[in-house]
Order: C-alpha cells, then sequence, then structure tokens
C-alpha cells in the first residue's frame, strides 16, 4: 500500500501544480456542451431531448483529452521505471494513478454537470439521474483508458490512436448512460442501467489494472 | 548470488550482444564497458527485470527474477539514464517519493532530508526540480543511495555523468561503503574512477554479435 498512497498523492499533488491543464479538460467540457445549441437551435423539446446524449458525447470527449497524459510524462522523465521497479504489486499503483485520474478530471466535471444540464431544460429528476449516472459511468472510461493509454505510450500519434481504440469501447458506457436518463423519463426508471453501469465499474476494476500493467511492461521495454 | 547464464539481448532486429555468463557475489563491483550502442543499458535494463532478454536467464538466489520480480525488486536498486524527477515536484517531494516506492524502510521526512544534506542539496529543498542544473538533478537522484543501504543490488546506469569532481569522488567512497556491506554494485561509465574495491569489467564488445 506504500505505493499506492504516495503515488495518489503525487499526482493530486501534480494535478493541482498544473491545474490549467484540468481546467482546458473542464472548459472543453462546457464548451462542447454549449455548441449543440446552436447547432441545433434553441427548441426547448429538442434541447430536453439530446441533452443527455450531448452531455454524455462531451463528457467523454472531455474525459480522452486528458488521457493520454496519464502516463506520458512519468515515461518520459523515466519515474515510470521505478514505479515498474517497485515491489508493490503493480495493479495496485495503476489504481492509484486512474484514481487520481478520476479525482482530477471526472469530480471537476460531475460538480458542473447540473448546472449544463440546466441549459438543456432537464428538470431535476432527470439532472439526478444524469449526474448519478456521470459519477458511476466516469470510471469505467477511466479505467478502460488507462489501457488505450499505456499501449499507446511513446508512440508518435499516439493522441490520435488512443481515441481511435478507446472510443469503440466507450459505446456501451454512453449507451447506458445516456439512455438511464431517456428510462427515468420514460417512467420504467433507472435502475437496471445504474446496475449495469455499476457492473461495467467492477468488471473493468477487476480487468483494466492487469491489462494495463501488462501493456506498460510492453512500452517500456 | 546472481547468477546470468548464456544471456542475449535483440533492439529491434538486431542482435546486441550474445552468450554473456556471470556470477557476482556479494562485495562485489562489477563494470560493464564498451563502445557506445553497444547494450550496456539494456544490458543495465534485463539485469533489472525491465526488459525481456532474448535468449538467457538471470537467478538471484536461486530463483529467476522474472518469475520472482516483486521480490527481486525488493533487492534492486536502478537508477536509469534518466533522473526520474517529476519537474514540477522539489528535490525533497521526489525522493520521498521514490523512496516509498522503491519500499526503501528509511522514507520518512527526516531521512530524505539527511540524505539531501549528505549530497549537498540542503539548501536547495523548496525549488522545483525544474530549475536545478543537470548536475544538481543527477545528485536528487544519487541521494537515493543514502536511503537503500537495505538493497544489496545496486544497478546504476552512469552515475558520475554531469558531477563534479568532488561528487565524483564522494559516490566513489559510498559504492565501496556498500560493497564492503556486502553489496553488489553494476555500472557503467566512460569516466575513470578509483575505487578501493577491485572492480570487474565485463566488455560487452566481446560478447557482441
Amino acid at each position: 500500500m506504500n505505493a499506492f498512497a504516495a503515488i495518489l498523492r503525487r499526482d493530486m499533488l501534480l494535478a493541482w501544480r498544473s491545474r490549467a491543464d484540468l481546467l482546458i479538460s473542464l472548459a472543453f467540457f462546457v464548451i462542447v456542451g454549449c455548441l449543440f445549441p446552436f447547432g441545433v437551435g434553441a427548441e426547448p423539446n429538442q434541447l430536453r431531448a439530446i441533452g443527455p446524449g450531448v452531455l454524455w458525447v462531451a463528457a467523454l470527449l472531455s474525459c480522452l483529452l486528458s488521457l493520454h497524459r496519464l502516463f506520458a510524462q512519468d515515461y518520459q522523465d523515466g519515474t515510470l521505471e521505478q514505479m515498474l521497479l517497485s515491489p508493490d504489486p503493480t495493479v495496485l499503483w495503476i489504481l492509484a494513478k486512474v484514481l487520481a485520474h478520476w479525482l482530477t478530471t471526472a469530480v471537476p466535471l460531475l460538480l458542473i454537470t447540473p448546472l449544463m444540464a440546466l441549459m438543456f431544460d432537464l428538470e431535476g429528476g432527470a439532472i439526478q439521474v444524469l449526474t448519478a449516472s456521470l459519477a458511476i459511468g466516469t470510471p469505467i472510461l477511466s479505467l478502460i483508458g488507462a489501457v488505450g493509454a499505456a499501449l499507446t505510450l511513446g508512440l508518435r500519434g499516439g493522441g490520435a490512436l488512443l481515441a481511435l481504440l478507446v472510443l469503440p469501447l466507450f459505446v456501451p458506457v454512453l449507451i447506458f448512460g445516456a439512455g438511464s436518463v431517456d428510462a427515468y423519463l420514460s417512467g420504467t426508471g433507472a435502475s437496471a442501467h445504474m446496475l449495469l453501469l455499476g457492473g461495467g465499474v467492477l468488471g473493468s476494476l477487476a480487468l483494466s489494472p492487469v491489462a494495463c500493467a501488462a501493456a506498460l511492461r510492453i512500452s517500456t521495454e | 548470488m546472481l547468477q546470468v547464464t548464456d544471456l542475449a539481448c535483440m533492439r529491434g532486429d538486431r542482435l546486441l550482444f550474445h552468450g554473456v555468463t556471470l556470477n557476482l557475489e556479494p562485495g562485489q563491483m562489477l563494470r560493464l564497458a564498451g563502445p557506445n550502442g553497444i547494450g550496456k543499458t539494456s544490458m543495465l535494463r534485463i539485469l533489472c527485470a525491465l526488459v525481456h532478454p532474448e535468449h538467457g536467464e538471470i537467478r538471484w538466489h536461486g530463483k529467476n527474477i522474472l518469475k520472482e520480480r516483486e521480490a527481486f525488486h525488493a533487492d534492486v536498486l536502478y537508477l536509469g539514464h534518466a533522473a526520474s524527477l517529476s519537474e514540477l515536484l522539489t528535490p525533497l517531494e521526489n525522493l520521498e517519493l521514490m523512496a516509498r516506492i522503491a519500499c526503501h524502510r528509511q522514507s520518512d521526512d527526516k531521512a530524505c532530508e539527511q540524505a539531501l544534506d549528505r549530497i549537498g542539496l540542503g539548501e536547495r529543498l523548496d525549488l522545483p526540480c525544474k530549475v536545478l542544473s543537470a548536475g544538481q538533478r543527477r545528485r536528487v537522484g544519487l541521494a537515493r543511495l543514502f536511503l537503500a543501504a537495505d538493497k544489496p543490488v545496486w544497478i546504476l546506469d552512469e552515475p558520475f555523468s554531469a558531477l563534479d569532481v568532488r561528487a565524483v569522488a564522494d559516490l566513489a567512497e559510498t559504492l565501496d561503503e556498500h560493497c564492503d556491506r556486502g553489496g553488489l554494485v553494476i555500472y557503467t561509465t566512460h569516466q575513470e574512477v578509483a575505487f578501493r574495491t577491485p572492480v570487474t569489467t565485463l566488455d560487452l564488445a566481446e560478447y557482441a554479435a
């Protein structure tokens, strides 16, 4: 647990010292969200219908924007090598890095989501469901994205490749995440969608760190 | 203690060296020599289980290091070419992080401050590493040696580069002390450095493909 706590603490500290980068992801989320009403017109019924989907896609892209930084800096300055040489299990400190990524990119996004949802004229209950679905769904994005980030480490054009690699894997998360609000609004209740997302979190929590560790070993060879 | 059998290394599709067999005992100092590009760094990375060798195996206390990776890593300190420092963190924060990741027995504030003091960075504690010079960065990395007395195997890639004459002598003394304790030092350098401990030299050029 030594390495887990130390790396979590360090990544949070680094995120704080380069907080401009975090603001960029957040601003990206806000701007992408704002562009849609301009594009499709400000008809309230239409906005209500597309709101959850738009915010989910914006969240997904904003998460992608920060993913390539997850290991890149550590890879360049040699810290990653030292982490791989830790006597602590590799999966533990990978979880610490993913947790730090989620805390620094997804949590600010969650906090601003209700405000963005108001812009799409969503009502209180729908806003709650949307925020909850993002809260449960975004860890999956960080976990799956980490594997992609590890695989594309050190490659030229790694950022674009990372998007091609992980965006298709994000599709189920998007379907159940955005679908949860529709399910709530149609009266069937969002619990089925939430449970599926929860299952997704547990599944990726079990598999992704192991895959990530293997990918990192390949990338650093 | 550390047995290397018939080691071969590929980089891309080029065979760098093959047939390296070694047996290292406690208190021994091994210098890897050879011209640039011969595979010294690759060899060091294989020796600390970061890279799979093309052929051959390495045993530490009789156990294959790739199979018992975590147990082996508890006994190894590796300082690579890169200083492994985060630019935005101070030397103290960097050193503490490294000590914790490597699970050194001494990893608290006090031990880290003392280590930085001994390496001559006592007054630079609260500056971010990006403002330090190359030599000072190298020293932050080397400060880990003072926390790593409990790790028997030290694998050092060009530890003397960018250091001034006095720092080179101090570092040589530190490595000697480690060998006196029964540690094992494997290093590369292009400088001539005087040690008390007899140095075994392995010239990789002799094993080049």
